[in-house]
This record gives structure tokens, C-alpha cells and sequence, in this order.
């Protein structure tokens, strides 16, 4: 899904490497996260609810009564699939569209996102299975770190270029404070 | 003379030459110097005038104290004035130019405010220029302008970079000195996640010069132990070049690093703004010495004892050939010792206490000659120190001798840094036996728990003498270790100290104690404000009895220092003249942060294409490539018209509309708010929300629906779609996309929780183009896919399927008053979309039209703006929308509201058309309508109508719906314009146009 194959820009001369990836397939659910609604999603998906601030398995927490999927089916389909499963009242949305999608890659990634999020993102404070909605400078965004030397990062569509050029601007060469150990 | 020594300087390579210039001139220094040290070493020691009477001055300190070595610094995009020579590592080509002075250092006119000193006293420009009031402006002014300041403005953009970090730590340490380092190495022995900030290029602070021996080792040899053993802890983090430069709430901090300050030319960003969250912050940021107040103290050549001595041990620099020490206390010894051992001479330490301490037998024994219980009582030359007058310190300062020397080393005594303790509320106590204010540790500042977080260690807690220094910041280590939940990892053994016993110093706040008026009018408190101690006494006398007021009225310490060097001895003297204590006086407000930050680091990352974000719609690039001119709407930028090659924008707009009118036009609306609301109650939902009944919509069906917050007054409108029974999609304004939804899930959480409803913005999901026309509808056909026809889609109906193969939902609505089709595709496809409508209407005469016509079509046909026509206390029934007011509903936001008295009176300004009388002439914007000599409304929109041929207008008049046919005077510019109150419809009224 993250494949930077498909990337629709990217910049290899920094410190890390960015890189913006085609729209994403993503699903906004919004209901009271019960273990109906879990029960649902793992028939659909294969994982359930995640815990709070968490990322399992494609699915991320945004709120105590919304999800995030993401998916490498088509969001219709999920989105019906879903809907016949889900009992309780429940908002289902694609918004593939309506996000940016990046993707950092190199040692490092976390000194690029501490500049402009003003979260702890230690290893220690926040691990793999982390997922935090925060801001980027003046952009709201969430971000995730997947792996050691790999963070992904959304925002709105609408400002995916600034977005963009501010990662590229962070992770200029000789420009990483190297605070985080790894 | 000064000049560099033969040897010695422990941070210079003497191989590595540095070339700088200084006003234009070539100097040489050496890598590791300072500006100011290598200014020294070529015997530059006047470097620059005062503020106010432009005296000449030297280099007073050697680090952030220093209040006159300020430079010009750099030219064009790197210019920057008020730079501190003592704190600016110097670099090959590195320019600077001394400020304050015209026209040149050396001859300067300005000076002669010196001989008008008595017409320049505190608070003078209070009194002086109060009468005539005209010469204020005209004269005062711009001679004071011309005379006083200090650096210049740069002119020239920045050309650096700069940026944030945001950091999080268990304890972070300010202060990088043998205190910082002793509480870095314990803590983080614990595991404790450690940051130490060092604001100077190098560790160690006054154990890299004075002589110490701890655990048998000697004080530069101790801090590279402590740096070793830090090296092994693996949570610990010392930056250096980077200051601790603020404590705020809740153990926030700020620190300012300075990467490329000393190698500008190097890649990566010039400063660094640390946003740090720590659980503990130990503040071991050291103390500063003060200097002593006795006549002529502003001279070049006078500097503080310290500094002296830092000279010689860190940079191999002599600053005289012959110094005067002239101290209250024993610190000074030191310098007298140093400047001896270094080959100087010392002709005579002049110390105001009747007896001195142990370090006096070395100084003695080393042939120095010491006269106790005596003072300066002046100090001769001109451009710098040529000898100094000796008197006793308990008189009138009549002198016994006068002793040629070109240095004076001055000591009285030491202040602790406890600017950072202070920052956020620490409190103060007043040391009676060293005459300091150092932390009362029973009263620190607290945190959201109510606990003290900072704790204060070394000399910064007071703690000046060695053993007692290392003793407080082992314990604050480990105090902080314990706050922090961290287990100790076994304590350090205290350490075994050996140095020279202090006596008590004595506290010297006049020198000598009677000096006459002569000699305290040439006594300076602040350098870098001129506050002369005549200044605070006269302060005292007319009433300025509060510190604070003493200070605004003086100006101590509110130059770029801030007091660094004046405040203490300000304080005492003004205690002095109220015949007060010190501590009764108090001190001034320590405010963050410590030094003056750049505004580029404030700045951050924030400048040229980063400086904002701007929202772009998918089909942004099309219009940038298609010499689309640009607005701001919210934090979109939305084409405003299409101006092609040669054209004006007017002939643009007025094209735009013809084409829209007489064939079809293109608009990207993408940016319209579009939420999802769903859910068993969101009909109920909605009801609440519009002042319009929504639960009677039918799915399939538009509405056009207004929105009052609770006060009865328009903030929004737009149209909502019923796209199944329990799921509506609600259009907002392009700027309330992201208000309305907050809107929403504010009364969503906070009143009606129990309804079941949830709401997304999904306003970026999807592109959004209307084609407008009568020949809309044919171009859709053109592209296929979907039945368009009146029969399918009528009027405020929509519909779903694919057009030209795009999954789309295309609503039958309309804001020009043709007719109309909006089309929603997902995002990603809307510029295909564009495309293949552009394609299908070529044939058609299909234009792209901006924000600009859309406004003179909907103002054509009277639709209004909210932001235009409504600004926060206009109501639906003002804008004659009383027919989008639900009589039938029980409730919604703003019923109530909109029901006072006040807000139903007949009198109420109410939206009205406006036609002007001449054909030519438009309304201005805003303009006002005036009658009987009073306004009694205002223009909300006007244009020049292409369509109708003359300009047409919206206003909000007094009582206007009642006005039909009056001719008003609307003010423009001076002239009159008379306009005709109209019908605010002026185009096809019955709306023949949208509806075939």
C-alpha cells in the first residue's frame, strides 16, 4: 500500500527521503467502538478496534467514536461490506481522497517530525504501534512509525504540497539535531 | 595597551589564523577567539559610542553580561546589528562595524551631548520637549533620532534558515559549568533521561580559568574527567552553542541554539529553537560579577576583574600592560594573581574594606602593593584609562595619589544568575553576607502539581565558593533523580576540594561612600542605557519610589542586556537614596528569555514558501497554468478571473459573465464545506441547527438552509442534500467548512449527547464543478453517462451515477440564477473532470469563470454573502430570508435570540438594492448612506453588471424594506453619489432561467 513505487513525488537528497504517495485507499468509521463494531471490522479486515492512540493492522485510532482504515480493496466494497455487518448507528466514508499520504524513510525520521510536532516521539515514548494526531508546523497531521528508520505521516489533501515541501525543508542535509538515540 | 601575550589562551590555536575587518579595517586573530579577544589583541579597545551621550567605550565583560561591545554584524541578507563581540565567535571574514556613532568612532558630533549631559537628566524627555507641542515632531524628534540608538535596521531580507525542535527529557540542566556537569553526571548515572545546555562554544565555564584542584585533579583537568564520564552515559545529551533561554509554565523551556553563527557559510540551519518539556529543570547557570560605582567606571580599559582574567587564561590576551584591581571582596585576587604570574604589571590593588582576606598574603607575597579601606576616585583619559585617582573609601573623594595604568579591573562582588529560577515565579531572598539575591529554595516556581521544578545549583543557588558549589549540584542531581521516579544509581562521594578561603566581602554601592555630585554625575549603573547614579538618586527625589517605576523612568536595564550589570547596583542605590533596605526595594520582573533571541529563530521554518499554508483544490494547478489571478478565501486560494494575455482583469470578469450567461461557464467550487451528517437523529439534528425545517426534506431533494449561532444572527448558509433517510450532506461557505463541523460536534458533545448522529468533513473528498448556462445542460449530455433531463433531475433535485465514467452526484442547484449543475467526484479525478467538461463544451463556447463573476451574477440576482451582506449582527429577517425562518419548529439555535425586542423593531438596518442614479458611476465599497447628517447604513456589494449594463449595489439602510423608490446620498471619496432603493433581485426575478 505504502509502496514507494507508486510515489507521486518524491526528494532522495536529504537527510531522509520523502515521498508522497498516490491517493491511499482509507475508510472513516465513526460509531460507539464496541466489541460489536470490533467483532465487525475483524470479520471485514482481519483486525479489530485498536486501543487508544494506537495503530493495528491498517486500522488507527482518531478519536474515543471514530477509526481510520486503511485499505488495498476498494473502499466502496468495504464500505457496503461493513455497513451490512454494523448494526449500531455508524458513519462510513470514504476519504482516499481526501488526505496526503507520506512516507519517511532513513535514520533520522524521527528528528525531521520533532521539528514541527510537538509530541514526544522518543522510542521509548512512542513505539511502532503508535498513532498520534498532532500538527506539523501549522498543519495538522497524524503520524505513525511502522518501523526503526520508517515514519508515515497524513494530512489533508488540500495542503499536501506545503506539506511536502516543509518535509523536504526538514530534512535538508546537516540539519538533524540528532537527539533521538535510534 | 592591549595585546596578545606570548603564550597561553587554553581555547586559541595559535596556528590557525582567522582575518577579519572591523569598521573596513584588516585584523587577525586566531580560531577559538572571540571577536572581542581578538579586538583586544590588536589593541582595538574602544569599539563603540554610548546611547545617549556617545561617549567612547571598551570591552567591559567577556560574555552575555557585556553591555558595550555591541556590533553591526555581517552585510546584507546576513546583517544584524546589536551583536555582542564577547559572545560572537570569530570566523575567517567576518565583518563588523561598531555602532552609535557618526561620523566615525573616533570623532564623533554627538559627543557633545556629553557636555548637555544636564540638560539630558531621567525622565528628561518627560520634561525638556514638552513645549512648544509642534517641536516635538518637527525638531526632537529627529535630532534625538539621528543621536541615540544603537544598531541599525537590516535592509535586506534574511538568506538563513532556521527552525524548531521540539524535545522531551526527564531533567534538563541550563548551564554547562563545573555545577551543570557535576548534576549531569549524577543524574544521569540514574538512567534519567539528561539534557545540559551550554550557551558557549566550550564546558567547563570558570573552572577552564580559575585555579582549583578537585580529587587531586586541576579544574580543566576535572572537566574533561566529567565530560568522560558523561561520554558513557548513554541518556544523557550536552549541546553546547545552545542556551537555556526561558522557564515557563508546567516545566516548558526554551532553548536558543546557534549552529552557524561562528561558520555562516556552512549548510544546515543558522539557529535552533529547543521546545522543551522537562519533568525537573536544574538551572546552573552560574552568577554574574558586578561592578563598582566610582566616577569615570565607563571608560575603555575599565572592565570587570573576571573578565580580565578570562582573557589572559582562555585567549592569551593581555588587556593592559599596567592594571589598577580595584575590588570590595577577594574574587580579584585572582585577576591580580593571573595578571602577574603572566609577566602584567599590577602597580596597586585597591580594595574599599578596611582588611582583606588569605588570597592578599599570596598577592603581597608576589610583591603586589595593597591599599585597604581606599577607593577610585576617578579615573583619567579620554578613549580609554591613561591613570586613576586613589582617595579613602569612607570620604569625599579627595585624592592621595593618582597611579598610572592603562586597566582597571574592577570587582563588587557576585550576582547569581537567577534569571531562570525567576522566569516562572521562583521568589528571591537578599544574602545579606555576600549582598546578592540568590533563590529562596522553600518558594520555587511550581508545576501543574503543585511541586517546585526547578532547582537551582552552584553559584546560581548562591553556592559561590567551590566545595559548596559542587556539594549543591551533586544534590541537586540526585534531588532531581528522585522527582523524576528514577532510583539513584549510588551517590558520589562529596568532593575533595582544595582552594583559597574567602573572606566576607563588603558591600560598595558609592565609591567613594561620599562621593560629591561631580563625581556620581560621571558614575555609570547601566552601560548600554547611560543611567548615571546621579539618574536613580533624582528618580528617587521626584517620586519614583517603586523599583519599576524607577527603572521605566531611568531606562536601567531595559536595554538589550536588560540590567544584566545595573540591576543590583541600581536597586541599592535607589534603596539607598529612599533610606531603605534593599530587600524592601526589591527587584525587577525577570522576564524570558535570558538573552535576546533571533526573530528568525521565533520565526522558525516559517518564511518564503513555508511562511503559511495555503489550501489548494485538486484543479489548483490548471488555473495557476491558465494565468488564473488568485484570492484568498479562508486559507484557500480560489481563482479570482482568467484574464487572458493582454487583457484587464475588468474586460476578464465582464467575459466570464457574458459567457456564463449567453452560452456556459465552468466554476471549480471544491472549496465548499461539505459535512456528512447521519444517524436515527439527524433529521432532528438538522432541525436544530438551520433556522429552516430539514426533516421535511425529501431523500433526493436540495435545500437551501441558513444557519444563526444562539444569539439570533446569520453564520452561515448553504445547501443541504438528503442523500438517504438518515443521512443528509450538509454544503457550508468555503470559510466555514471547518467552523461549521466544530460547530456541529460542539453541541454533538456537549448538549446533545444523547442524540445519535455523527458528522464527518468530508469537504476535501471530493471535487466540485458547476456548469453554469443555458447551455449546461447539453455539454453534460455531451459527456454521458447520466440523465440530466428536468424530468430526472429537476430543480433542487440530485442524482448519482457515472458522468463520462467518473463516479459522480451532480445536484440541480443554483447561485448565478442560470441554469445550473454542481458535480462532485472524488477528488483525485476532479482535474479529469475539468477537462472532459472543457472538451464537451468547446463546441458551446464553454468558459472558465472566477470567484469575481460568480459574485456579480449572485448580486444580480440578490443572493447574498455571508461576510458581505451579513457581518455577525445581521439576522435572517434583515436580509429579507424570513421565508428560510421556521414558524412551525418548537426550537433551533437562535430562535430565542432573534426574538428580542431589539432585534425585531421596524428600525432595524435591512438589506435593500441600490441603483445609482448615473450609469457610469459605481457605488464605492462600504460607502456609507448619509442623511440628515447622520449614516444611517452601508454599502455591502457593489458592482459594475455587465448583464444589466450599470452598476448595481446591496446595502443594509435604516428601516429600508420600508424605502422603496427613496434616492439616498451614499459619501464617496468626498463627492456625493446618489443611488434609487430598489428590489435587491435585479435579473429575472422569477427565476425563469435556473428552472428549464
Amino acid at each position: 500500500m505504502f509502496e514507494l513505487s507508486t510515489a507521486v513525488e518524491l526528494e532522495g537528497n536529504g537527510a531522509v527521503l520523502v515521498a508522497r504517495h498516490a491517493p491511499v485507499g482509507m475508510v472513516t468509521l465513526k460509531a460507539g467502538l464496541n466489541r460489536a463494531i470490533s467483532a465487525a471490522l475483524k470479520q471485514s479486515t482481519g483486525a479489530g478496534v485498536p486501543p487508544k492512540r494506537k495503530i493495528r493492522k491498517g486500522i488507527a485510532w482518531m478519536a474515543p467514536d471514530e477509526l481510520l482504515i486503511f485499505t488495498e480493496s476498494d473502499p466502496d466494497a468495504l464500505i457496503r461490506e461493513l455497513d451490512s455487518r454494523i448494526t449500531a448507528p455508524a458513519l462510513l466514508a470514504d476519504v482516499s481522497d481526501a488526505r496526503a499520504v507520506f512516507t519517511l524513510k532513513g535514520r533520522g525520521v524521527r528528528d525531521v517530525l520533532a521539528k514541527g510536532a510537538p509530541i514526544d516521539l522518543s522510542p521509548e515514548a512512542f513505539g511502532t504501534d503508535d498513532f498520534r494526531r498532532t500538527r506539523l508546523g501549522q498543519v495538522a497531521v497524524a503520524l505513525w512509525i511502522p518501523a526503526p528508520d520508517e515514519a508515515r505521516l497524513i494530512c489533508l489533501a488540500s495542503v499536501g504540497q506545503f506539506v511536502f515541501d516543509w518535509l523536504v525543508n526538514a530534512s535538508q542535509k546537516d540539519s538533524l539535531p540528532d537527539y533521538f538515540s535510534t | 595597551m592591549s595585546f596578545r601575550l606570548p603564550d597561553g589562551g587554553c581555547l586559541i590555536d595559535r596556528s590557525q589564523p582567522v582575518a577579519f575587518t572591523f569598521n573596513g579595517k584588516r585584523v587577525q586573530g586566531f580560531r577559538g577567539d572571540t571577536l572581542a579577544s581578538a579586538l583586544m589583541a590588536a589593541d582595538r579597545r574602544m569599539v563603540g559610542r554610548s546611547f545617549k551621550y556617545h561617549r567612547p567605550r571598551g570591552i567591559m565583560a567577556s560574555g552575555v553580561e557585556e553591555p558595550n561591545a555591541l556590533m553591526n554584524m555581517g552585510e546584507g541578507g546576513r546583517f544584524e546589528p546589536n551583536q555582542r563581540a564577547t559572545t560572537t565567535e570569530l570566523f575567517d571574514g567576518l565583518i563588523a562595524r561598531s555602532q552609535n556613532h557618526w561620523p566615525s568612532l573616533g570623532f564623533d558630533i554627538g559627543a557633545l551631548n556629553n557636555k548637555l549631559a544636564r540638560f539630558l537628566p531621567a525622565g528628561f524627555y518627560y520634561k525638556t520637549f514638552m513645549r512648544p507641542q509642534w517641536a516635538w515632531k518637527h525638531v526632537f524628534e529627529p535630532i534625538i533620532r539621528r543621536s541615540a540608538g544603537l544598531g541599525q535596521v537590516p535592509t535586506k531580507p534574511d538568506t538563513d534558515r532556521y527552525e524548531y525542535f521540539y524535545a522531551y527529557t526527564d531533567i534538563l540542566i541550563a548551564g554547562g559549568g563545573v555545577a551543570g556537569l557535576e548534576a549531569a553526571l549524577e543524574a544521569g548515572r540514574s538512567g534519567a533521561k539528561v539534557l545540559l545546555l551550554e550557551q558557549s562554544p566550550y564546558f567547563g565555564g570558570r573552572f577552564m580559568v580559575d585555579d582549583v584542584e578537585v580529587d587531586g585533579r586541576n579544574g580543566p583537568a576535572h572537566i574533561t574527567y566529567l565530560l568522560d564520564e558523561i561520554a558513557k552515559l548513554p541518556t544523557v545529551t550536552l549541546r553546547s552553542r545552545t542556551q537555556g533561554a526561558g522557564v515557563f509554565d508546567h516545566g516548558y523551556a526554551l532553548g536558543f541554539e546557534r549552529l552557524n553563527d561562528h561558520a555562516p557559510t556552512a549548510s544546515g540551519p543558522r539557529h535552533r529553537l529547543w521546545r522543551i518539556r522537562a519533568k525537573r529543570i536544574i538551572t546552573a547557570t552560574g552568577a554574574l560579577e558586578r561592578t563598582l560605582n566610582f566616577a569615570g567606571n565607563d571608560k575603555p580599559g575599565v572592565m570587570l576583574a573576571g573578565a580580565v582574567r578570562d582573557y589572559v587564561r582562555l585567549y592569551g590576551v593581555a588587556p593592559g600592560a599596567r592594571t589598577v584591581v580595584v575590588t570590595n571582596s577577594d574574587d580579584a585576587y585572582r585577576t591580580a594573581l593571573t595578571l602577574h604570574a603572566a609577566g602584567l604589571e599590577v602597580p596597586l590593588i585597591v580594595d574599599s574594606r578596611p582588611q582583606a582576606g588569605a588570597l592578599a598574603d599570596a598577592a603581597r607575597q608576589a610583591g603586589i602593593r595593597i591599599e585597604t579601606g581606599h577607593a577610585i576616585a576617578r579615573v583619567n583619559g579620554y578613549k580609554h584609562v591613561t591613570s586613576v585617582e586613589i582617595c579613602l573609601q569612607s570620604g569625599a573623594g579627595n585624592a592621595v595619589e593618582t597611579v598610572a595604568c592603562d586597566c582597571v579591573a574592577m570587582s563588587g562582588g557576585f550576582s547569581p544568575v537567577v534569571h531562570l529560577w525567576s522566569h516562572c515565579g521562583g521568589k528571591l531572598l537578599w544574602d545579606e553576607a555576600n549582598a546578592m539575591f540568590s533563590p529562596d529554595i522553600s518558594r520555587p516556581p511550581t508545576n501543574q502539581h503543585g511541586e517546585g521544578f526547578v532547582l537551582p545549583a552552584g553559584a546560581a543557588l548562591g553556592a559561590l565558593e567551590t566545595e559548596a558549589c559542587l556539594a549543591s549540584a551533586l544534590a541537586a542531581g540526585r534531588q532531581a533523580v528522585d522527582e523524576v521516579g528514577q532510583s539513584r544509581a549510588g551517590d558520589t562521594a562529596p568532593r575533595q576540594v582544595r582552594a583559597q578561603p574567602e573572606a566576607p566581602m563588603s558591600p560598595v554601592w558609592a565609591m567613594p561612600a561620599n562621593a560629591p555630585y561631580r563625581l556620581r554625575s560621571k558614575t555609570w549603573l547601566d552601560f548600554q542605557n547611560d543611567v548615571k547614579l546621579t539618574d536613580i538618586q533624582l528618580a528617587a527625589r521626584e517620586g519614583y519610589e517603586s523599583v519599576e517605576h524607577a527603572k521605566r523612568y531611568t531606562t536601567i536595564g531595559m536595554a538589550t542586556d536588560q540590567g544584566k550589570l545595573s540591576n543590583i547596583n541600581g536597586l541599592a542605590v535607589l534603596a539607598a537614596a529612599l533610606d531603605a533596605d534593599i530587600p524592601a526595594v526589591g527587584t525587577t520582573t525577570f522576564r524570558p528569555p535570558y538573552t535576546p533571541v533571533s526573530l528568525g529563530a521565533i520565526a522558525g521554518e516559517a518564511a518564503g514558501k513555508l511562511f503559511k499554508p495555503t489550501r489548494k483544490t485538486a484543479i489548483d494547478g490548471w488555473h495557476e497554468s491558465h494565468g488564473a489571478i488568485f484570492e484568498p478565501v479562508a486559507d484557500w486560494r480560489r481563482p479570482y478571473a482568467y484574464p487572458a494575455k493582454g487583457e484587464s482583469v475588468q474586460a476578464a470578469i465582464t467575459r466570464e459573465i457574458v459567457a456564463t450567461r449567453s452560452a456556459v461557464g465552468l466554476f471549480d467550487a471544491s472549496t465548499l464545506g461539505k459535512i456528512m451528517v447521519t444517524g436515527p437523529d439527524a433529521a432532528r439534528f438538522l432541525d436544530l441547527l438551520y433556522t429552516n425545517m430539514m426533516s421535511t426534506l425529501k431523500p433526493g431533494k436540495c435545500r437551501y438552509g441558513l444557519m444563526c449561532n444562539e444569539n439570533g444572527f446569520l453564520m452561515d448558509d448553504g445547501v443541504v442534500a438528503r442523500l438517504s433517510e438518515d443521512t443528509f450532506l450538509c454544503h457550508t461557505t468555503t470559510g466555514g467548512s471547518d467552523r461549521i463541523h466544530a460547530h456541529m460536534e460542539e453541541w454533538l458533545q456537549t448538549e446533545w449527547w444523547d442524540m445519535q448522529v455523527f458528522t464527518a468533513n468530508l469537504t476535501e473528498q471530493y471535487a466540485q464543478i458547476v456548469v453554469a448556462g443555458p447551455r449546461a445542460r447539453k455539454v453534460l449530455e455531451a459527456l454521458g453517462g447520466m440523465d440530466v433531463s428536468p424530468g430526472e433531475l429537476p430543480f433542487m433535485g440530485f442524482v448519482e451515477g457515472k458522468l463520462g465514467g467518473i463516479k459522480a452526484r451532480i445536484f440541480r442547484i443554483s447561485f448565478s440564477g442560470e441554469l445550473s449543475f454542481e458535480v462532485a467526484v472524488p477528488a483525485s479525478r476532479g482535474l479529469l473532470l475539468w477537462n472532459l467538461l472543457l472538451q464537451a463544451g468547446a463546441s458551446h463556447g464553454i468558459r472558465p469563470y472566477g470567484t469575481e463573476a460568480l459574485h456579480v451574477m449572485r448580486a444580480e440576482k440578490g443572493f447574498v454573502v455571508v461576510g458581505d451582506e451579513s457581518d455577525g449582527t445581521v439576522t435572517p429577517h434583515d436580509l429579507n430570508m424570513s421565508w428560510a425562518v421556521s414558524k412551525k419548529k418548537d426550537d433551533f439555535i437562535g430562535k430565542r435570540g432573534m426574538q428580542r425586542s431589539f432585534l425585531t423593531g421596524q428600525n432595524r438596518k435591512q438589506l435593500v438594492g441600490l441603483r445609482t442614479l448615473s450609469d457610469t458611476e459605481k457605488l464605492p465599497e462600504s460607502a456609507h448612506a448619509v442623511e440628515n447628517g447622520k449614516a444611517i447604513g452601508h454599502v455591502t456589494s457593489t458592482y459594475f453588471s455587465p448583464t444589466l449594463g450599470h452598476p448595481i449595489a446591496m446595502a443594509l439602510i435604516n428601516g429600508g424594506q420600508g424605502r422603496l423608490g427613496d434616492v439616498l446620498d451614499f459619501s464617496a471619496g468626498g463627492a456625493i453619489r446618489k443611488a434609487r432603493i430598489v428590489d435587491p433581485v435585479f435579473y429575472d426575478k422569477e427565476g425563469a432561467r435556473q428552472d428549464v
